[in-house]
């Protein structure tokens, strides 16, 4: 019976993993304005129509017990539609950029979602990375991947500096200094000379062992866009952030975060170092916003300070929020909504923020928990007492 | 007397605290004798559960000093005095709503578990094994206030009534095998009947839990009657009577701070 029930749960995710795969080739691959509109409704009305009669919930007991079938079904998916795409530059731009952001919003997530230290300088981060990165490849021969490593290490480092006023204040106090903190590097960035001031920075793009990211390849007498490398490297980091979250989720120090969020003075009576938790929170956040403006820095080949404005920041912080804090597959999902749509619908570009500002309204208001909201905490997936 | 002759194990020497100009603690001398179950009683504002928060370590000591088990722990910090082996349940429940049954007791289980990043992160064989035993000891725990509880440990505290939240809060203080539980108003929004069951698996605990010594913070006087060894009366930060319950019930100066008489 319940076997019988399994394999139809089964059934029933591949059949909508084909049908989402479908949807993203459709939806990128579409260039009129009205198409893509009507597509954007199609999407939400499947979304509404298959909550409604229990797909939802198909999927949910496909899933919930099976990890790995979920990270192999997006993983093959991006694959999919990579290939499909691959000579498309614009879309495979939007593809990469779609998966460095989530490496940057899963350290968001361990920050926000977990702890609760509210960080509104993300693109700052975001932004050390990507000038790490622009400086070592230009006056340096450290290894690219190295670098790739140091802009994590550089965010996490200046990151600690600022943990310092941040857990001397409380909430919102907290959440003014970083902000201060983000508009104090982008000035910092345009007066810097060095650093390439207002104009901004060339950055070499990666060269691993001579395998040279930002050249186009050649398969087989196919062309195939150079950002397709990026891609690859991006869900490789990726998925190593994502474990990495997952870990630390269903761990001790998930818990930990947590109560830190919830109540300190509760904490702190059985023994918590609020402290301790929130700078190892803020740290390890720091350290992937860092790696993946780094990459972001290699793939663009150009960087300049009105990448890292506030606004930016504020993006990182919506995709947290719409996507349902704490839940790192939200992420995914609010992340591709977020970039896509403005990129994709034209129409809107110069009102994306509008849009952003409406959807995070509408979120809050009407899910407050976010698109898919976070689920109570599994220690082992599949662990059931005897 | 008996309980004289052994030392005590929590003992507050002229202990003071004041918010501004007011005096929430007044000089206060008090011994928790070990093994037994003192009640701390006294009108609203009388300075129980500041007593509490003192000992803690949630507010700073203004006089006095404070010791435990043979050791100064005077302006300790909250997590020392864990450590030490105080925990303690809040008046107004301090649970964390959105996580399971078995988060909460695992957050008052934070001493016991091995916090260091390499081994939640990387060792996860070892993590399943101490996960799997912390588990089998939070379901006992719970199974002996409620059993049917205990086979709901995933599910969101928050979806649980009052009586079931006081039960879980409970556990979380005694996880981490605690020498002296502090309970502020356990009875607090029960009915009368829960209360009796409460209290009846509190008894039930401290038979288990050898050497468990409890101050309890209380206003029904049934309870205290039933479950204490001891009672201390405070009012306006001091103490005005001390003893059995028969002996303070007794007490002219507590009927008059309890009922007003002149």
């Amino acid at each position: 019976m319940a076997r019988a029930k399994d394999s139809r749960s089964l059934a029933w995710t591949i059949g909508t993993a084909f049908a989402i795969v479908l949807y993203v080739i459709l939806l990128l691959g579409v260039e009129s304005q009205i198409e893509i509109a009507g597509l954007l409704a199609a999407g939400i009305a499947a979304v509404v129509a298959a909550a409604r009669f229990g797909v939802a919930t198909e999927l949910e007991r496909a899933l919930g017990e099976r990890d790995g079938l979920l990270n192999g079904l997006v993983v093959g998916g991006t694959l999919v539609v990579t290939a499909f795409f691959h000579n498309d530059s614009f879309v495979l731009l939007l593809v990469a950029t779609v998966i460095i952001y989530v490496i940057a919003c899963l350290g968001l997530n361990l920050q926000f979602g977990y702890s609760g230290v509210l960080n509104f300088a993300g693109a700052a981060f975001f932004g050390i990375g990507c000038y790490t990165s622009a400086m070592m490849t230009l006056h340096t021969a450290v290894p690219h991947l190295l670098i790739v490593i140091a802009g994590g290490a550089m965010a996490a480092l200046i990151g600690s500096i600022l943990i310092l006023p941040v857990l001397r204040t409380y909430s919102h106090y907290s959440a003014v200094i970083t902000i201060a903190f983000g508009l104090l590097f982008k000035i910092f960035l345009e007066v810097n000379d060095a650093l390439g001031g207002p104009q901004g920075l060339r950055v070499k793009g990666m060269n691993v062992l001579g395998w040279k990211f930002n050249s186009n390849i050649d398969v087989a007498g196919v062309e195939v866009s150079f950002y397709v490398n990026y891609i690859v490297l991006g869900l490789v980091l990726l998925a190593l952030a994502f474990t990495f979250v997952r870990r630390v989720e269903r761990s001790w120090i998930g818990l930990n975060l947590d109560a830190v969020r919830l109540d300190e003075t509760a904490a702190a009576c059985f023994g918590l170092n609020i402290t301790r938790w929130k700078i190892t929170a803020f740290t390890l956040g720091n350290f992937l916003i860092g790696v993946s403006g780094a990459v972001f820095a290699m793939m663009l080949g150009f960087i300049a300070p009105t990448n890292f404005t506030f606004g930016d920041s504020l993006i990182l912080v919506s995709i947290v929020l719409l996507g349902g804090i704490g839940n790192p597959w939200g992420l995914v999902v609010a992340t591709a909504i977020l970039i896509v749509v403005p990129e994709k619908l034209q129409a809107i570009q110069e009102y994306r923020f509008l849009l952003f500002a409406a959807m995070v309204i509408l979120i809050l208001l009407f899910r407050p928990e976010g698109l898919l909201p976070r689920a109570l905490r599994t220690y082992i997936p599949g662990w059931r007492s005897k | 007397m008996s309980a004289t002759a052994s030392a005590p194990l929590l003992a507050a020497t002229g202990l003071s605290k004041l918010f501004g100009g007011v005096v929430a603690l007044d000089k206060l001398d008090l011994q928790v004798l070990p093994n037994q179950i003192l009640g701390l009683i006294g009108p609203n504002g009388s300075g129980k559960t500041t007593f509490f928060n003192v000992v803690t370590g949630i507010y700073p000591v203004s006089e006095g000093r404070v010791a435990f088990d043979g050791a100064d722990i005077t302006n300790l910090t909250a997590q020392a005095v864990y450590r030490a082996g105080i925990s303690r349940t809040f008046q107004r429940s301090r649970l964390s709503l959105a996580l399971s049954i078995f988060d909460n007791i695992m957050i008052g289980n934070h001493k016991r578990l091995d916090q260091g990043l390499w081994f939640n992160l990387a060792r996860r064989d070892i993590f399943r094994r101490q996960f799997e035993e912390s588990f089998e000891e939070a379901r006992e725990l719970v199974q002996v206030f409620d059993a049917p509880l205990a086979d709901r440990m995933f599910e969101a505290i928050g979806g649980f009534p009052m009586i079931d939240r006081r039960r879980i809060e409970i556990c979380r203080a005694l996880i981490s095998r605690p020498k002296l539980l502090l309970l502020d108003e356990p009875s607090a929004g029960m009915t009368h009947e829960e209360t009796t069951e409460l209290m009846d698996d509190i008894l039930e605990v401290k038979e288990r839990f050898e050497g468990l010594t409890i101050v309890i913070i209380e206003h029904e006087m049934g309870v205290i009657e039933r479950i204490t060894d001891r009672c201390v009366v405070l009012n306006f930060g001091q103490k005005i009577c001390e003893g059995t319950y028969r002996e303070v019930a007794r007490d002219r100066l507590v009927q008059e701070a309890y009922l007003g008489i002149e």
